[in-house]
Formats: structure tokens, C-alpha cells, sequence
């Protein structure tokens, strides 16, 4: 069953036009990724979706509901994680989470909540002694507080280092567990590959690619890589289509890894060569990404 | 839950936020009482003549009160105005900056529950500022409380005025660009009315009239004369019972014009996204 379906959305500021035609659509217990570089569009799809802007044109249904109506009992079944965001600091997390919590008819209890988003141990902490990676916790904690069925997430680890990060996503993976559905914005490839079922890329309002991380753009036809350096002094490989890269490293693009691999490796245990690195890379989101954007400014 | 339940529900979380921010519960406190004991030490303990009466016998006797009196009821206003206006004001644009409010419109709960609660609690605290100033003239100045009929229009005042600042201080919101900004915005908007409406230096029949004329086009010196006129309530002078000032009611009906204005201004150009 589909919880978000667009057709033919426009969103036109002045002169400018932010979106220019998109259609998508999340199934239940989908985490759905809309990935592009800052000012793509994301942003704006997402408040269109959340029912913080009005569209210019097309088809909109959350929940199969018009999200542009305002209406409440859609409110009552969408957490919202905004860009940027906050909450009265001088409350704690605990407070925070029942406050919200008190604006829904079925509210998961707080304590639930905060655990599920690793604040346990702040719950009595007010907002304003968190540091920023614990307050866009609780950020998803006030989203979760009216147990959504959809949950927004607009570049819910911005800013974060990497350990947060990763501790951000046990967070989402969290979510899926409870069989929520997320629409996810990002402009992280890791952050794609890690959480989303599903990947819309999108470029100047439109979707350029969309599918599943593993095979979006043809990524899973595309050539491995292999890469090995090979000690000074060695014989020369065979030839296998390489290229020579930097300090002495080689690459292959093979269309059968497998095989190349066995001959790479074959002719360096005959020839008593040991290699003093060797990797095998499918092309990752980033390769596919750049290609089809044309490396526009923020993939970071 | 109600609406009224969940406004309720609210009050109580602005409350203890409220409390818990030890800068703006202690200045919206401290000011009326610094005011107060400031204006009354400046000024001595001399006396505000303001109008004759004419006692049995025929003569006119002027009317005058003690300072410390007159500044009691005017503080008392000052309080009311800081709590509900300023207060306001200020807060609802940070909380608009900080994405507070809109995080809200995202929320099942209807956005002007969120402001009525607020708008509740600042006139709670109005009240209370209204109490201990009164309760500091008594004793540390010695100044009667209103009683009887008096007391009754001191409270419809407080009432009628409180309502109205708070729906100005939403309207001004709409003019305020960022946070940073509402201090200043707020303060250039009332610091002028609170000088020729005869808060901070007593309007005399000697006041320039264009300082009464600008003062009576603005809520804030209506607002002040009928907390004075309630406050003040009966004096009595050789014998006689006067009323000290003429409680009118136009003045109520003039503060609740200007409220009104607010509530409308508000209701079409409030902002709940931060302003770019």
C-alpha cells in the first residue's frame, strides 16, 4: 500500500523553478532516500509533503490525504524531524517527549521514546545542557511521541561526526524494526546506502534515478574494481586491461571480477610476487551519483 | 483531551519553562519593583498635585497624592504591560526562530491553543506581579489597597488590558525580522508610550498638550489612568469622600479598540516560520 504518492509535482518560487515534475511514491515499511546536492530540491519536496508549503502543481496524497489541507488527523499520524528545528531549552528530555507526546490522541510512552533514541540516561536533563548531536536525538524522540506511521527525516545527521552518525542510524534502523515507514533527505551517500530500501536521486527538481541502493543506475552491472599494488621490482603482470595509477598502483576494470581476480592472483603465486594491497570495489552510490549528476557541488 | 484541556496543559509547561529561565523571571519581576523604588527615592517624598475639589464650604482643594502612592499604581501597570507586551513579544519571536513553532504546526494540536496558553500564562503573571507590587507599597510605603467598586474596575482593567497588550505584542511579532531584533523593536515601540502616558513621570495639568494629545492615541495612558482610578479608589479630603480619579470606562473601551486591532493584525500576518 502505497503512504506517499506524488504525480507530476511543481514547486515555483518567482523565477525559479524548485521542482519541475516529480513523481514518487513510499510504500508502508519502506525507508525511502531522496539523495542530491544542497538546493536540488529536497527540502522543498519534503515541506510539501509534511504540509509546510503549498505546491504550485500536481498530485499530492499522504496517508491519502492532501497534506496541504492542514488537516489534523493526518498531523496525528506524521512525526516530523524538520532541517533545523528546536525545543523550549529549558525543559527536560523527559518533559519534551510528553509534552509532545499530550498532542496526540495515542502517544507512545516517553520513556519508551527516549530509550529508542539512546537518551535514557539524559531524560531528566534539560534540553539546553545536550550537545547538539543529543538534541537532534530528541528531535526524533518529539517525532516519535505520537507514534507516527510515517516519519520525516530532513538531513537528520547534518553536522554530526561520524560516531553519532552511526549511532543516528541504529536510531532509523530502530524505527524499521517498529515497522515505521521513513522518508529520509540526505545528501550522505554512505547514509543511503546504510539505512534506505529504496533511493530517488534528485538534481536540479527532478528525479534522475530511483531504485534500490544495491542496483539503482545499473550500479550492480556496472565493472568491479581491482585494485593491487604491486611490490618494486617484480615481473610484469599479464596484461588484464589495467591502468597503472599512482605509486605503482594497479587498476582493473573487469566485467567478470571473479575471473580476474583468479588470474591476477594465479600469476602472483607463480611468479612468487606477494601484493602489498588488493581490493575488489563494486562501483559505490557516490560513483553512480557523480555520474549522473555530473558531480555537482555538495556530495561532501 | 479538550481543546480547553490541552490549553490548560500548556499553561502549565510554559510555566515551569518559564520559571526555569532565571533572566527573564527575575527582570520581568525586578523592573516595577526597581522602578518603583528608584522614581520614589528620586523623587522624594513629595507630592503629585493633580486637580482641585471643591469641599463643603465652597473651596477648592487641591488634590494631591504621595508619589510613593502615584508610583505603586503606575508601576503596577508597568509590570502588566512587561509581562503580557514585551514578554510576548520577545519570546514568541525567539520561539519562532528557533523552529519552535513550526514544529508545532506539525502537530495535531491546534497552533492557537499553543498561543492562547501563552497568552494565559503571561497574564498569570501579571497578576502576581500586580499582587507583590501592591502588597511592597503597603509596606514599604504604606499605601491602601483598593476596595469595593474600585477594586472591581482595577480588576476588569488588569483583565481588559492584559488581553489587549498581549494580542499588540503578537502583531508586532509580524514586524519583527529575528530574534536578535525584538528587543530593540519592542522596547522603541513601548518606551516612548510608557514616558507620555504618565507611567515613569506623572502627567500634571502642566504637561505640554501635545504630550496628552499623543498619549490619549495610544492604549498605554488609557490603560494607566484606569489602573490609577481603580487603584486609588476613594479619598477622603476634610471630611469628604472623593473619588480620587473618575474611573471611565471609555478608557477601557479604548484599550480594548487597540486590542482588537491586535487580534486582527495578528490573525493575518503572524508568521510561525523563522524570517529568512
Amino acid at each position: 500500500m502505497s503512504v506517499i504518492e506524488v504525480r507530476g509535482l511543481r514547486k515555483v518560487y518567482g523565477e525559479l523553478t524548485a521542482v519541475d515534475g516529480v513523481d514518487l511514491h513510499v510504500d508502508r515499511g519502506e525507508v525511502f532516500a531522496l539523495l542530491g546536492p544542497n538546493g536540488a530540491g529536497k527540502t522543498t519536496i519534503t515541506e510539501i509533503l509534511e504540509g509546510f508549503r503549498e505546491r504550485t502543481a500536481g498530485d499530492v496524497r499522504v496517508l491519502e490525504r492532501d497534506p496541504a489541507q492542514g488537516d489534523p488527523e493526518l498531523k496525528a499520524r506524521v512525526g516530523i524531524v524538520l532541517q533545523s528545528t528546536g525545543v523550549d531549552p529549558f525543559l527536560t528530555v523527559r518533559e519534551t517527549v510528553e509534552m509532545y507526546g499530550g498532542y496526540y490522541a495515542h502517544p507512545r510512552p516517553a520513556s519508551e521514546v527516549i530509550e529508542v533514541v539512546g537518551l535514557k540516561e539524559k531524560a531528566d536533563t534539560r534540553v539546553n545542557k545536550l550537545s547538539g548531536g543529543q538534541q537532534r536525538r530528541l528531535d526524533v524522540a518529539v517525532a516519535l511521541a505520537g507514534d507516527p506511521e510515517l516519519l520525516f527525516l530532513d538531513e537528520p545527521t547534518t553536522g554530526f561526526d561520524p560516531n553519532a552518525r552511526r549511532n543516528a542510524w541504529q536510531i532509523v534502523k530502530n524505527l524499521t524494526a517498529l515497522g515505521k515507514t521513513v522518508f529520509l533527505t540526505t545528501h550522505l551517500m554512505d547514509e543511503a546506502q546504510v539505512l534506505a530500501t529504496r533511493v530517488a536521486i534528485i538534481a536540479k527538481g527532478t528525479i534522475v534515478a530511483e531504485g534500490p541502493p544495491d542496483t539503482l543506475a545499473g550500479r550492480d552491472a556496472m565493472h568491479a574494481r581491482i585494485r593491487v599494488r604491486v611490490p618494486p621490482g617484480a615481473p610484469d603482470p599479464p596484461s588484464l586491461g589495467q591502468t597503472i595509477l599512482a605509486d605503482g598502483v594497479m587498476e582493473i576494470r573487469a566485467e567478470d571480477p571473479t575471473r580476474a581476480v583468479h588470474e591476477l592472483t594465479g600469476w602472483a603465486i607463480d611468479a612468487g610476487v606477494r601484493f602489498e594491497t588488493l581490493d575488489v570495489t563494486r562501483p559505490s552510490l557516490e560513483d553512480v551519483y557523480l555520474e549522473i549528476t555530473g558531480g555537482e557541488e555538495g556530495t561532501e | 483531551m479538550s481543546a480547553l484541556g490541552q490549553t490548560l496543559r500548556q499553561v502549565r509547561y510554559t510555566n515551569t519553562a518559564f520559571w526555569r529561565n532565571p533572566a527573564s523571571a527575575f527582570f520581568t519581576f525586578a523592573f516595577p519593583l526597581m522602578f518603583l523604588v528608584i522614581f520614589t527615592a528620586l523623587l522624594g517624598s513629595g507630592e503629585v498635585e493633580f486637580a482641585r475639589v471643591r469641599v463643603p464650604g465652597g473651596r477648592l482643594v487641591p488634590l494631591v497624592l504621595e508619589q510613593a502612592t502615584y508610583f505603586v499604581g503606575a508601576m503596577a501597570a508597568f509590570g502588566v504591560i512587561s509581562a503580557t507586551y514585551t514578554n510576548i513579544a520577545i519570546t514568541v519571536s525567539f520561539q519562532r526562530d528557533q523552529g519552535i513553532l513550526k514544529r508545532l504546526r506539525g502537530t495535531p494540536l491546534p497552533s492557537w491553543s499553543y498561543l492562547l496558553a501563552r497568552v494565559l500564562h503571561s497574564m498569570l503573571v501579571a497578576a502576581i506581579l500586580v499582587v507583590i507590587t501592591l502588597a511592597f507599597g503597603r509596606f514599604a510605603y504604606g499605601t491602601d489597597l483598593p476596595t469595593g467598586r474600585p477594586l472591581l474596575e482595577f480588576l476588569a482593567t488588569l483583565l481588559v488590558g492584559s488581553l489587549s497588550f498581549a494580542a499588540l505584542a503578537l502583531a508586532l511579532t509580524a514586524v519583527i525580522p529575528n530574534a536578535d531584533a525584538s528587543p530593540p523593536i519592542v522596547n522603541a515601540t513601548i518606551l516612548p508610550l510608557l514616558f507620555v502616558s504618565g507611567i515613569f513621570i506623572p502627567l500634571t495639568d502642566r504637561a505640554p498638550a501635545w504630550i496628552t494629545t499623543v498619549g490619549n492615541v495610544f492604549p498605554v495612558k488609557h490603560f494607566a489612568d484606569a489602573m490609577r482610578a481603580g487603584y486609588l479608589g476613594n479619598v477622603r479630603l476634610q471630611g469628604t469622600t472623593f473619588r480620587a480619579f473618575a474611573f471611565d470606562w471609555s478608557d477601557l473601551a479604548v484599550i480594548a479598540a487597540w486590542g482588537v486591532l491586535g487580534l486582527v493584525l495578528a490573525t493575518r500576518f503572524f508568521s510561525w516560520e523563522p524570517r529568512k
